[in-house]
């Protein structure tokens, strides 16, 4: 597997099976699979061959029949609204897998915000959830993509911080508070932080400060 | 009077487009850029060989787009720390470095940076932005040594090929007959290695290229640097490989220095084996500690056996003295972290 180097012959054209708005400016579609991938990996994708890629986590289990991709609109991006706009049938172009935020230990503590919970889907969804804790956040309810899937795969080791609204199951707060403040934060365990770089700048520097050594702690930063 | 567009940053084919939509004839074109990148006009109206309708017709949709330096600061060694506004009400810096026969200036490409590398000041900031091609060029334009800079190199706040659009478009202007004329040899782009913006940067500029590298082990460097999830520093050899950049083009290897993390024996043997063949240069280049960092810099010492190490190896490697430290301006330590605001409705 090898690092997509815009090259025309590294995209392949895929077909589309299908595309849902599942929150207002958020997108899952699903692509037909044309590789197999470790759960972490990410594809880099383009809606023409000669176009500038962009990079997408697998957000699929490496069972399920497709390649799966959790995406939000950025209003004056390239490529996410015309991606937004597919319908099943048409085609994208997409690379082979790649990348190396995968094979977290078991007992490791995954972190994300926003579509940052897309490798950790496909890593709870391919059985990789067991002994590992999840703190998602997010701003409503809502936006605790996938939460159906984790409640079930990691029970009371799902934790969803909401930092809007208050609601069932919810702890109303940051992430970064817990952190600051908890004393499951241990040194000896792992850390995999995956969404945009404020969020794991400002959560590595709480984790070092509890004494994590920044051996322990592995970022994947949607730059 | 508002939100007028900045015609600094503008290419000859930009500006070409400008006077068309004026209706002023094409020759105007070349006579702004000489202005703007020759002269260095600051205002409109010192473009006197336009005619004064032509003049009247630019200024109304059209400003120069210089900003003053807003803030100043100066090392006992002679380095300056230039602070800009940039849009938004964002800042961003600029640092001067005299040396002897070379005064360069360490441009900013972005505000703030995405990739955040464990040992930056940048990265710690986070993101705020982009910078347009006209905002890198007004800080070569707007400071006190303006006439005097020999080189400039791409090592300020942000991530170069991030940005490449703007990046480019930049280097452009820097390197045309039409714009400022600066040989590519005087200009150095350093990146962490996204590969497909460095492939870009390759094929479309002359200019020299730097390259992070801080580890050569890919457990290692992973920690030290998020980008080696997704382009290890490897690929990024490998890719460079693909091609020949003559004799003038310099390749160079940015390298810093953490104390018992990548100056042993066995990063010497790493870089050897992932450099090997390879025409390029490295840059040991000394760490100081930024705030609540867990890292050390190796010492003057280790450093000079170090560079032994590898010229033993057939490795030329130059140990880079750091610049500017008093005011925090030597690379990876520019930040506007103190001016920026949190966002309080955030998501963590
Ligand atoms: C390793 C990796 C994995 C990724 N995985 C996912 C994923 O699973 N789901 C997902 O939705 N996205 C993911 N991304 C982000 C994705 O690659 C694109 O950057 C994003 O979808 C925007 O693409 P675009 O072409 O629509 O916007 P662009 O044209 O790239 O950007 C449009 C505008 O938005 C701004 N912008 C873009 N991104 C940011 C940002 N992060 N912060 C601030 N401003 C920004 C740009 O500066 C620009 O002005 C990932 C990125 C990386 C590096
Ligand atoms: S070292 Fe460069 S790429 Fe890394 S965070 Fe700092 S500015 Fe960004």
């Amino acid at each position: 597997m090898s690092e997509p180097v815009r090259r025309k012959k590294e995209l392949k054209p895929v077909r589309l099976i299908s595309n849902t708005e599942i929150k207002s400016g958020v997108f899952v579609i699903e692509l037909e699979k044309i590789h197999d991938f470790i759960p972490g990996q990410i594809v880099a994708v383009a809606m023409h061959p000669d176009d500038d890629l962009r990079l997408y986590s697998i957000a699929s289990g490496v069972d399920y029949p497709y390649l799966r991709i959790l995406f939000d609109r950025v209003p004056d991006g390239q490529l996410t609204p015309p991606m937004s706009e597919l319908r099943a049938g048409d085609t994208l172009y997409v690379t082979a897998p790649f990348g190396r935020f995968t094979k977290t230990p078991e007992n490791s503590w995954w972190i994300a915000t926003g579509t940052g919970i897309a490798p950790f889907i496909s890593m709870a969804e391919s059985g990789e959830a067991r002994g590992r804790t999840l703190l998602h956040g997010a701003r409503y309810s809502e936006r605790f993509y996938y939460q159906e899937l984790f409640k079930e795969k990691m029970g009371d080791r799902y934790l969803r911080f909401c930092t809007m609204e208050e609601g069932p199951g919810l702890i109303s707060g940051r992430i970064t508070t817990f952190i600051k403040e908890s004393d499951e934060i241990k040194p000896e365990n792992k850390y995999y932080l995956c969404g945009n770089a404020d969020m794991v700048v400002e959560v590595r520097q709480l984790l070092l400060t509890r004494g994590v050594p920044f051996d322990n702690i592995i970022a994947e930063i949607y730059f | 009077m508002q939100n007028k567009e900045a015609l600094l940053g503008k290419t000859l084919d930009e500006l070409r487009e400008v006077v068309k939509g004026l209706g002023l004839p094409a020759f105007t074109a070349s006579q702004i850029a000489n202005w703007l990148y020759v002269k260095k006009v600051s205002s409109i109206e010192e473009m006197t060989n336009l005619s004064k309708k032509a003049r009247e017709g630019l200024a109304e949709n059209f400003e120069i787009g210089r900003t003053l330096p807003s803030k100043v600061q100066t090392s006992v060694d002679g380095t300056k720390k230039y602070l800009f506004a940039a849009h938004k009400g964002l800042f961003i810096e600029a640092a001067y470095i005299p040396e002897d026969d070379r005064k360069t200036l360490c441009v900013s490409s972005q505000v703030g940076c995405k990739m955040g590398c464990l040992f930056c000041m940048t990265g710690k900031q986070g993101f705020q932005g982009q910078l347009k091609a006209g905002e890198i060029i007004n800080q070569l334009l707007s400071i006190e040594e303006s006439d005097i800079l020999t080189n400039v190199v791409y090592m300020g706040m942000g991530e170069p090929m991030d940005n490449i659009e703007e990046v480019l478009k930049s280097l452009q202007i820097l390197t045309s007959d039409w714009g400022f004329g600066w040989s590519p040899r005087r200009i150095n782009v350093s990146t962490i290695g996204v590969i497909p913006a460095m492939r870009r940067f390759i094929e479309e500029s002359e200019a020299h290229l730097a390259i992070s590298m801080h580890s050569p082990f890919d457990q290692e460097r992973k920690k030290l640097m998020p980008i080696q999830q997704v382009y290890t520093i490897e690929k990024v050899v490998e890719a460079l490989r693909e091609y020949d950049f003559g004799r003038q083009r310099r390749i160079s290897f940015e390298y810093i220095m953490f104390e018992g993390i990548n100056d042993t024996v066995e990063h010497v043997k790493g870089i050897t084996k992932l450099l090997n063949g390879m025409r390029c240069r490295i840059n040991l280049i000394k760490f100081h500690p930024i705030p609540d960092s867990p890292l050390r810099g190796s010492s003057n010492d280790k450093m000079e056996w170090f560079s032994n190490q590898l010229s033993k190896k057939g490795l030329i490697s130059t140990i880079r003295r750091s610049r500017g430290e008093d005011i925090y301006a030597a690379c990876g330590l520019l930040s506007t972290k103190e001016l920026v605001k949190k966002d309080e409705d955030s998501d963590f």
